[in-house]
């Protein structure tokens, strides 16, 4: 999949060290106040004289730094903080505290200037015109970002034809199904050429295929456009496939800032391997945590610094469909989560 | 953005909002049918009056169904973005996207009901005509009706629908805007001529819409139509138009700044 340049910005193929950043987050932190009240006539009555709220700190002095060009992805449960931190970043929602910059704004202006060279897509919601035909909200979105009338043509014919959506474009959107709906919101958010993308679960609710070609999509327009990418998701297969750098958020703060591998080392120590059949020498047992299996197949968890052995072992008894593999994302996560919880 | 751009957004917009309705031609045209009835009713009623009477106000009974009878045209023109439907957008969040665009939300959704408006007048043009005949309000059209009058309904427009986004910013600060925009319109019916023309109305009540932005929308449109007003009064009633559009949206504009700044958007 290949995209033509977009914008007047180049991949800088730069270390992440020498790329300037593209965003800026210092000690940024969201309250929520929120209205409490029990339940049952009396309360509801008192309520009538005495509001009661609650406040919620939906993220806590999050820093961190987005360099130009990368993509990374934001990980957390629901309620985590995630789409709040994106939301700040966007302009959308104004931060309690703290600061950020992004492009050299400061979001929180929500100046015009800043606005024209981000976009923020938003998984199962709809920006379009419901009624009408996918190119009038195409040709809305170009007047909208006062895109030259060529810049438009090419983009929109490419996106279309990257994403496949020839045959849609001319359906009102109420008649698209909800992954044929996004692959035309993602397009029309593209559509002037954003240099940073704020991605909020571009993928929810989609099928495994169409989530893949998204991906893809989304990954050839920031190599190409070298736009910088911040991308949420619940699916580890998103983030798996995309982002050169993770972080982890938990409860508004930040848990973990980097690779992926780097997530793996922090929070787990083992890997799995898988072999046919059900023997298990002593020595294999001492090497390793735990055996689990069943008479055809088995699993040992092994410590990273014995799989080498333990696969030695293994490949001199001649076993067959013999597998090493890295503990699952999500489960790293869930690990993360729970060592946070404790 | 130039004003080279913002034209070309309100073009974009007014565009949308045409084909909007197009894709619903007969719900349109019955929605604009439901909102033609009151003044029908108010029609019959005071038309009924002033027979019985000879004049109500300083309105001939010729001059009264002639009002009323303009009027159609001028509620179906003066229709704008309600603050329901802000309470709508915020509570649901669907105003997160046009937050995110680099274009006033007040131009957009103004410029959107310009579109509407040209499908709307279209389709007043057989209820009018059917209203004319069965009527025959006394009006004599010149060339200064048709001019005097364009103006002065686009005027009602931009100043109706500027109020009543004003009144939607407050959507931001309680979801519940809908009562007090009921409060709002039970004052534009009273004091705008909307019920009855502003010269029936008590000298004290007359004084207080003076200082409202009402009548601009309802009884200045329909007078400059209906040839009540001189050139003179004409002059000044725009002038009293451009007057509040400037105030309110010099409004919106402060209100916007502090009205953004409380949108939480949680889940949406």
């Amino acid at each position: 999949m290949q995209i033509a340049i977009l914008g007047g910005r180049q991949p800088l193929g730069l270390p992440d060290s020498v790329a300037m950043a593209a965003i800026e987050v210092t000690d940024l932190s969201k309250t929520y106040k929120v209205p409490v009240r029990e339940s049952g006539l009396r309360n509801s009555v008192r309520s009538l004289f005495k509001r009661e709220f609650r406040e919620v700190l939906a993220v806590d002095r999050v820093s961190f730094e987005v360099p130009d060009g990368q993509l990374i992805g934001f990980l957390g449960p629901n309620g985590a903080g995630k789409s709040t931190t994106l939301k700040m970043l966007s302009g959308l929602l104004y931060p309690t505290s703290g600061q950020a910059r992004v492009l050299g704004f400061d979001p929180r202006l929500r100046e015009e200037a800043y606005r024209r060279r981000i976009a923020l897509v938003m998984g199962n919601r709809n920006s379009l015109q419901w009624d009408l035909p996918v190119t009038d909200s195409f040709e809305l979105q170009r007047a909208i970002y006062q895109v030259p009338k060529a810049d438009f043509v090419r983009r929109r014919d490419e996106f279309v034809e990257l994403l496949d959506v020839g045959d849609l474009i001319t359906k009102p959107i109420r008649n698209l199904s909800l992954g044929e709906r996004m692959k035309v919101e993602v397009i029309a958010s593209l559509l002037h050429g954003p240099e940073v993308l704020f991605l909020d679960e571009p993928t929810l609710g989609l099928d495994v295929t169409m989530q893949k070609r998204l991906r893809g999509f989304i990954a050839s327009y920031q190599k190409e456009s070298g736009a910088s990418i911040i991308l949420t998701s619940h699916y580890m297969a998103d983030v798996e496939a995309l982002c050169d750098r993770i972080i982890v958020i938990h409860e508004g703060t930040i848990l973990y800032d980097g690779d992926i591998e780097g997530l793996r080392s922090k929070f787990v120590s083992h890997r799995l391997i898988s072999f046919g059949g059900n023997e298990v020498s002593e020595e294999m047992k001492r090497l390793s945590d735990s055996v689990e299996g069943t008479p055809e197949r088995t699993i040992l968890k092994v410590p990273n610094d014995n799989v080498a052995e333990v696969a030695a072992l293994l490949l001199a008894r001649g076993v067959y469909n013999l597998s090493i593999e890295n503990v699952p994302l999500e489960d790293i996560i869930d690990m993360a989560f729970t060592a946070d919880e404790s | 953005m130039n004003l080279r751009g913002l034209m070309s957004v309100g073009w974009a917009e007014a565009r949308v909002g045409l084909l909007q309705e197009m894709q619903f031609r007969v719900v349109g045209f019955l929605q604009l049918l439901g909102f033609l009835i009151e003044p029908i009713v108010l029609l019959v009623v005071w038309r009924t009056v002033s027979l019985q009477s000879g004049a109500i106000g300083n309105y001939s009974s010729d001059e009264i169904v002639a009002y009323y009878v303009v009027w159609t045209l001028v509620r179906a023109m003066n229709l704008a973005l309600t603050p329901y439907v802000w309470e709508w957008w915020i509570q649901f969040g669907r105003v997160s996207h046009m937050l995110m665009h680099p274009t006033s939300v007040y131009w957009r959704s103004t410029m959107n009901f310009v579109g509407m408006k040209v499908l709307w007048f279209t389709m007043w043009l057989p209820v009018g005509a059917t209203l004319f005949l069965v009527f025959r309000p006394n009006i004599v059209f010149t060339w200064r009706t048709f001019v005097f009058g364009f103006f002065a309904l686009w005027g009602a427009y931009f100043v109706r629908a500027s109020y009543q986004f004003l009144l939607g910013l407050i959507g931001f600060w309680t979801t519940r805007v809908a009562a007090l925009f009921e409060v709002i319109t039970m004052s534009e019916i009273l004091l705008s001529g909307r019920l009855v023309p502003m010269s029936v109305m008590p000298e004290w009540v007359q004084s207080i819409s003076d200082f409202l932005p009402f009548k601009w929308t309802f009884q200045f449109p329909i007078e400059v139509i209906i040839g009540r007003l001189a050139p003179s009064d004409v002059f000044i009633g725009w002038t009293f138009q451009a007057g509040w559009i400037v105030v309110l949206a010099t409004s919106i504009g402060l209100v916007w700044k502090r009205a953004v700044r409380r949108y939480t958007a949680v889940g949406s």
